[in-house]
């Protein structure tokens, strides 16, 4: 049986949240993953820590405390001022390795793929990606990740008893971000970060940042289907008008009608809208899951026997080009008459 | 011509449609699905094949998976790839994230040194995307995952990847040999070529390695490489919903679902 680099017999009660930023910015997943962190080490009476890595990002650890973390281990180098997976990983392992925690959580962003990826294998321990509800074991110290299973609904409850640390990524969206207790405090342990440039073999060349949509923080989403024919301007149109976002399934974003970050489901991005909206969507599971959590689902198709409308609160057997349009002269009548 | 040398890594999986449920013990029933490429593995062919049609060189395709999965690696074969290899073994069964990155790496090693290893973002019936990273970790070389184009250098040894993230993107670079991950859906796979098809079903030789071939340790293969367990299996609990379906013309239907959604908000 392979062995991880550190086992059960040395692992401190701990879990540990890769806190990741961008520019000085905390991710919202972050956030979400120190909140749930909170409830799950008072559950069993353990500490909970914060890595945070980056160059003149100090400030960020006393955000951190407010999300529930005790004590926050810094990596602050300039060789760390933007992400590449080849220093992350390298002083990730090393903080790692000296401090054993039992459980390490990264958010599955794309960077936090990365490097749970990297470290899992350097740490010759399990990795449970993409998680939709984790438990911790007040007695075995056991994680317990649940993940969805593709096709119907299907639940795996996933374990790395004989492992440490035990590593779970989980998507944005997935846990409601907590509330910031601003009279939380915690401490600091600055790490000893030593790096070399020849160490980082991955370049920038160039970095765009772009607006980044962020759908998690919609109160209101506007999903898209194949029904809709590509034809999303309408739906971006009523969004506007319902301070929305507009999301989409999988198909339309493969066919490059809508950008992939604005891809809802399983494959794509968790909500928990308070009111979802599904336009011409049959209603698969994988896209369910994203928004399975809204408080209220809407659904329009032309298929009554579609499967979406078994999530739905209220739904619609009709066609999406004549109630979305108006909906829209309804939204329109609706802020014209606040206006007079 | 050049001696560059491409592996791309796929996975041959069930189509996702076709997978049942068993109601009473919530076991996946793949028997009777029919399988695929996974599509995102067709991706990354295209982008090999792509670099192939610039560069000159060879493609290589290598799977683990049981014998089953052979003719499916012919169809990559069909589309151009020189030569392809199934790792196939009942002991590397059972394999989590951690087993099948050691055992891909194992191959990768047997077949020599490749600039580039190319793989899909994900697979669809995993979908954690965790196989790049590791693999590239077991490997000790750099990485670009969800590189959407990819340009290589063989003078300068580099490989430059671009990637698309948050409306914005990174082009990153790289010494070769390197990790790709390829975005799904950001190029279009080719078809198979009739002239090359016979030859690919019939006469093409599929090598098939075993742990005995890949030099593979049995502690780090199948279950004995795998950390994680799966302790259980239930069904996803669906919250309740009103389902309440509205009648009437477009615009009675609207203006119930104003008044709905303002009562949420």
């Amino acid at each position: 049986m392979v062995a991880s680099r550190y086992g059960i017999n040395e692992e401190e009660k701990a879990i540990w949240v890769f806190l990741e930023q961008t520019d000085g910015v905390l991710e919202g997943v972050s956030l979400e993953l120190l909140s749930k962190g909170r409830q799950l080490a008072d559950e069993v009476d353990w500490s909970l820590t914060g890595l945070l890595i980056g160059h003149q990002i100090k400030d960020l650890s006393d955000e951190a405390y407010t999300y529930g973390a005790d004590e926050v281990w810094l990596a602050d180098h300039p060789l760390l001022k933007l992400f590449t997976v080849d220093a992350y990983a390298h002083v990730a392992y090393q903080a790692l390795t000296e401090a054993h925690p039992s459980v390490f959580l990264c958010g599955a962003t794309p960077n936090g793929r990365d490097l749970a990826g990297r470290l899992a294998v350097r740490l010759r321990t399990g990795l449970n990606a993409d998680c939709t509800d984790l438990r911790l074991d007040a007695g075995t110290g056991v994680l317990t990740s649940e993940v969805t299973g593709f096709g119907g609904g299907v639940l795996a409850l996933l374990e790395s008893p004989g492992h440490r640390p035990q590593i779970s990524t989980v998507r944005p969206g997935v846990f409601p971000p907590g509330e910031a207790d601003l009279n939380r405090v915690g401490s600091l342990i600055e790490m000893q970060v030593k790096l070399e440039e020849e160490m980082i073999q991955t370049q920038i060349i160039e970095r765009v940042v772009g607006e980044g949509v962020d759908l998690t923080q919609a109160p209101v989403l506007l999903c898209g289907g194949r029904g809709m024919d590509g034809k999303f301007s309408i739906l971006e149109e009523l969004a506007e008008l319902m301070d929305g976002e507009v999301g989409a399934t999988r198909p339309p974003v493969d066919d490059g009608h809508i950008e992939r970050d604005r891809q809802v489901g399983q494959t794509g991005i968790v909500c928990r809208p308070k009111v979802a909206l599904a336009f011409g969507i049959s209603g698969a599971f994988h896209f369910v899951v994203g928004i399975q959590d809204a408080d209220m689902v809407v659904a329009i198709n032309t298929d009554p026997d579609a499967p979406i409308f078994e999530y739905a609160d209220y739904c619609v057997v009709g066609d999406a080009f004549q109630i979305v349009p108006a909906l829209i002269k309804a939204y329109k009548a609706a802020r014209e008459a606040a206006h007079v | 011509m050049s001696d560059l040398h491409i592996v791309v890594c796929v996975k041959v999986v069930p189509k996702p449609e076709e997978i049942r449920v068993d109601q009473e013990t919530n076991r996946l029933e793949r028997e009777g699905a029919r399988s695929e490429i996974n599509p995102p593995d067709m991706n990354a062919l295209e982008m090999a094949l792509g670099l192939k049609d610039l560069h000159g060189g060879r493609v290589s395709i290598l799977s683990m998976a049981p014998p089953f999965a052979e003719p499916y690696l012919r169809i990559g074969l069909a589309m151009g790839a020189d030569d392809a290899y199934l790792l196939s073994d009942r002991r590397f069964g059972g394999a989590d994230t951690l087993a099948t990155t050691y055992t891909l790496f194992k191959g990768i090693v047997k077949l020599g040194h490749p600039d580039l290893i190319i793989c899909g973002e994900e697979s669809s019936d995993g979908a954690t995307g965790q196989v790049p990273p590791g693999l590239a970790e077991w490997l000790d070389l750099p990485q670009i995952t969800l590189a959407t184009e990819l340009e290589i250098d063989l003078d300068r040894k580099v490989a430059r990847g671009r990637r698309e993230l948050m409306g914005g993107y990174h082009v990153l670079e790289v010494p070769t040999p390197a990790v790709i991950s390829v975005r799904t859906a950001s190029n279009e796979p080719r078809f198979m070529d009739y002239e090359i098809k016979a030859h690919a079903f019939d006469e093409a030789r599929v090598t098939v390695w075993n742990c005995e071939d890949l030099e593979a340790e049995e502690e780090f293969i199948g279950t004995p490489g795998s950390p994680t367990i799966v302790s259980g299996l239930a069904q996803a609990a669906t919250r309740e919903r009103k389902r309440e379906f509205l009648t009437g013309s477009p615009e009675e239907i609207a203006a119930r679902l104003v008044e709905v959604i303002r009562a949420s908000l």
